[in-house]
């Protein structure tokens, strides 16, 4: 009752004066709005830089099919690529960026996959926290070190298994091996989240009907993790197709339309690196042709990561 | 595991039960050895990673040091007077040994570009073994072929080389840190070349750092759910999976030929010859900064979305704004998982090769870079073309600048570790 009487005369005036003086309207502070101003743009560069990306390509691109001895059709069909003579025929490059990618996938996905299984399947912790962190290690050579790699080591063990004769010294083989070792971090640590991402419940359901531990990973866990694998699979392919230093370095010189891998066939990156790496001018065909080459290089590689994320987007949907 | 199911689709009623169980404990030990065998197969294909990184790192490192018959023009001995050998002997008592066997004229010239007064005894020695002996490199081995097959490898000399000399060589040293590049493998240095990756990151982190932070906060703390920001958000992903060549290509068209009078430094008055046009440092800086930006995003993102909502919440109710709330609470909650992931993004741009050698980084320079408008040769613009030339010695260097590169980038990912150890935890 005290208490009432204490606050009973508390001058209603007094309160009604107080909340005159308070401003409750939003207080405009101008180096917030200036900050917010910065973040912003620091949001919208990318789109500036895929902008300037797509632009300058094509820019460059466009010129190069202005060129009287270049045509589309002639770009896209050609199976000569001598600048010299004026013969630019993109399937030489593109041949030889096929097989390499194709030789990296066949040494990177079985033993991705098998890496996967073993570390989400099989593995003790204790096992994880060494085979995880040297993974990582892996992933974080540089590439031109593999390419070193590549060239010094894989190429000489080669031709002593299979003989000088096949193997040259320059060829696609050795650079699509160790591209295969370059990409197996990334298949084996994506794939490794999509069987981790698996419900244990299917696990258990598995083990309940009598299924060994094999049959649970490969007819339980790995199909329901098919698409996050077809995920992965999509994103290493990419990345083989744009790397650059490993078969600039191992597999060799001049475009060559050939199926043979020990064979020395250059890769459309390989043949961006070593022109721009020699002396060149601009405004020459050279120059452009190389930009037409990096524009068809960007939309696979695009196309391809789009669709990695769109399955990835997909199978989170089914199990979130 | 096919066969039995065709049998049980024949089986009928009570005989199913039992042909069922007959066949089901047939098949257990093999159904177990086919996993055992598995098991074994996936822990083999694990090691393969491990086995390959071992196997490199020993390759590079076999590389690194061994055998070297050298082919002296004049062999360093005859020169040395009485007992002393050359390598003892003090500036002055080599500065005539230099003067009797080099041109009048290449004496000068070397005069020039150092007085002899102002050498080192070191500076002098190796100007006597450079100008005077011109040692030649004719053959290298690697380390395990010199400790394994000395033998071999000396009957070979003599055989073959019968003027060279066998000298064990450590190809990484302090010379070879300190000199600055050289056509000659003996006398090759990476000290340009580091000064050029160290001048690039230190861009790289200078741009990427508050721009790659600054998106990462717009997108985490103020984007609304709106067309445009899903758009930022997809094109940052996408744009993380671009091949570093193609912002190499962008480099060379953006920054080296249009903006050309900035990047060379035209414009602000550093029109200096030597640097070619707008192949600058500068150049190499942004265009990596553009390549790593996205994963520095990506990073920031995933740091910041892991400080807790309460913590922002609590912030706000104490009456702070937007900006106080993410500059006192979620910036310095969330800045070691950010620093980690810049860190690890700029030791990805150390590596780079291909957008540096498409931009145009320098091939051969032999002086160090002064300033941003300078031109530039990195590491790994080294290595390339030490790897492919295919001389004896310069696999030898190339091996060498690779173990510097590693051990810089071991360095870099150290610092990220202990970054994460340290104040990874105090955030859950």
């Amino acid at each position: 009752m005290a208490n009432e009487a204490n606050l009973a005369p508390f001058p209603a005036e007094a309160a009604e004066s107080t909340l005159r003086g308070l401003n409750l309207k939003k207080k405009v502070r101008p180096h917030e709005v200036l900050i917010q101003g910065f973040l912003f743009l620091s949001g919208i560069i990318s789109i500036f830089t895929t902008i300037g990306i797509v632009f300058f390509l094509s820019e460059e691109a466009l010129r190069f099919f202005t060129y009287p001895e270049v045509s589309l059709l002639g770009f896209l069909t050609g199976i000569k690529w001598q600048p010299q003579i004026g013969q630019f025929g993109i399937l030489p490059l593109l041949n030889a960026t096929l097989l390499s990618s194709t030789i990296a996938m066949l040494v990177a996905l079985p033993l991705g996959l098998c890496v996967a299984i073993y570390l989400s399947e099989y593995a003790t912790p204790k096992m994880r926290n060494i085979i995880k962190p040297s993974l990582e290690i892996l992933a974080g050579i540089p590439t031109i070190v593999l390419g070193y790699f590549a060239l010094t080591f894989v190429t000489p063990m080669l031709q002593s298994l299979l003989g000088k004769s096949t193997v040259q010294i320059y060829n696609v083989f050795s650079a699509g091996l160790v591209m295969g070792i370059l990409i197996l971090p990334l298949i084996s640590s994506m794939t490794e989240d999509a069987l981790s991402a698996v419900p244990n419940s299917l696990r258990e359901g598995a083990y309940g009907l009598g299924g060994t531990k094999l049959e649970v990973a490969t007819q339980i866990v790995v199909p329901a993790a098919l698409s996050g694998i077809a995920a992965a699979v999509i994103l290493g392919i990419s990345r083989a197709v744009g790397e650059a230093m490993i078969v600039a370095i191992a597999a060799g010189a001049g475009p060559r339309l050939t199926l043979n891998p020990f064979q020395p066939a250059e890769t459309m990156t390989g043949h961006i690196v070593r022109i721009s790496g020699g002396d060149l001018s601009f405004d020459s065909v050279d120059y452009n042709s190389l930009f037409a080459i990096a524009l068809l290089l960007f939309f696979v590689t695009l196309i391809l990561n789009l669709l990695s994320q769109r399955i990835i987007q997909h199978f989170r949907e089914v199990y979130e | 595991m096919s066969e039995p199911n065709k049998s049980n689709e024949r089986a009928t009623g009570l005989s199913q039960v039992t042909s069922n169980q007959v066949l089901f404990q047939n098949n257990l030990p093999g159904r177990h050895r086919r996993g055992k065998v598995l098991g074994v197969v996936f822990l083999a294909s694990t090691v393969v990673g491990i086995i390959v990184l071992s196997v490199l790192l020993i390759k590079i490192f076999n590389d690194t040091m061994g055998f070297a018959a050298l082919e002296y023009k004049q062999h360093p001995d005859t020169l040395a007077s009485g007992d002393k050998p050359l390598n003892e002997m003090t500036c002055a008592e080599l500065l005539p040994i230099l003067q009797g066997n080099v041109s009048a004229n290449r004496f000068r010239t070397l005069e020039r570009e150092k007085p002899f007064l102002d050498r080192s005894q070191k500076e002098c020695y190796k100007l006597v073994i450079f100008e005077v002996t011109e040692p030649v490199i004719k053959e290298t081995w690697s380390l395990f072929a010199s400790l394994f097959r000395s033998k071999q490898i000396k009957a070979t000399v003599t055989e073959k080389y019968p003027n060279a000399e066998l000298t064990f060589k450590f190809w990484i040293n302090q010379d070879f840190v300190t000199s600055p590049q050289s056509d000659d493998p003996l006398q090759a240095g990476i000290r340009t070349a580091i000064l050029g990756s160290l001048y690039i990151i230190a861009i790289v982190t200078l741009i990427a750092l508050p721009i790659g932070v600054g998106a990462a906060i717009y997108l985490e703390e103020y984007a609304t759910q709106s067309r445009l920001n899903r758009i930022i958000q997809t094109n940052i992903n996408n744009l993380a999976g671009v091949p570093s060549i193609i912002y190499g290509m962008l480099g060379l068209a953006l920054f080296v030929r249009a903006l050309e009078p900035i990047i060379s430094g035209s414009v602000f008055g550093f029109s200096d010859p030597t640097t070619a046009n707008g192949r600058t440092i500068l150049a190499a800086g942004l265009t990596l900064s553009l390549l790593i930006l996205p994963i520095v995003i990506i990073n920031g993102q995933e740091a910041i979305r892991a400080v807790p909502n309460s913590i922002r919440e609590a912030s706000y109710g104490m009456g702070a704004t937007k900006w106080q709330t993410v500059w006192s609470h979620v910036l310095p909650y969330s800045l070691p998982g950010i620093l980690t992931g810049l860190i690890l993004s700029v030791s990805r741009a150390f590596g780079e090769t291909a957008p540096l050698v498409v931009i145009g980084a320098a091939t051969f320079i032999t002086f160090d870079p002064e300033n941003i408008f300078s031109k530039f040769t990195t590491i790994p613009i080294q290595i390339y073309q030490w790897t492919s030339r295919p001389q004896d010695g310069y696999r030898n260097i190339a091996a060498a600048a690779i173990i510097v590169l590693l051990i810089l980038l071991l360095a870099l990912n150290t610092v990220a570790v202990l970054l994460r150890n340290r104040y990874g935890r105090r955030m859950i």
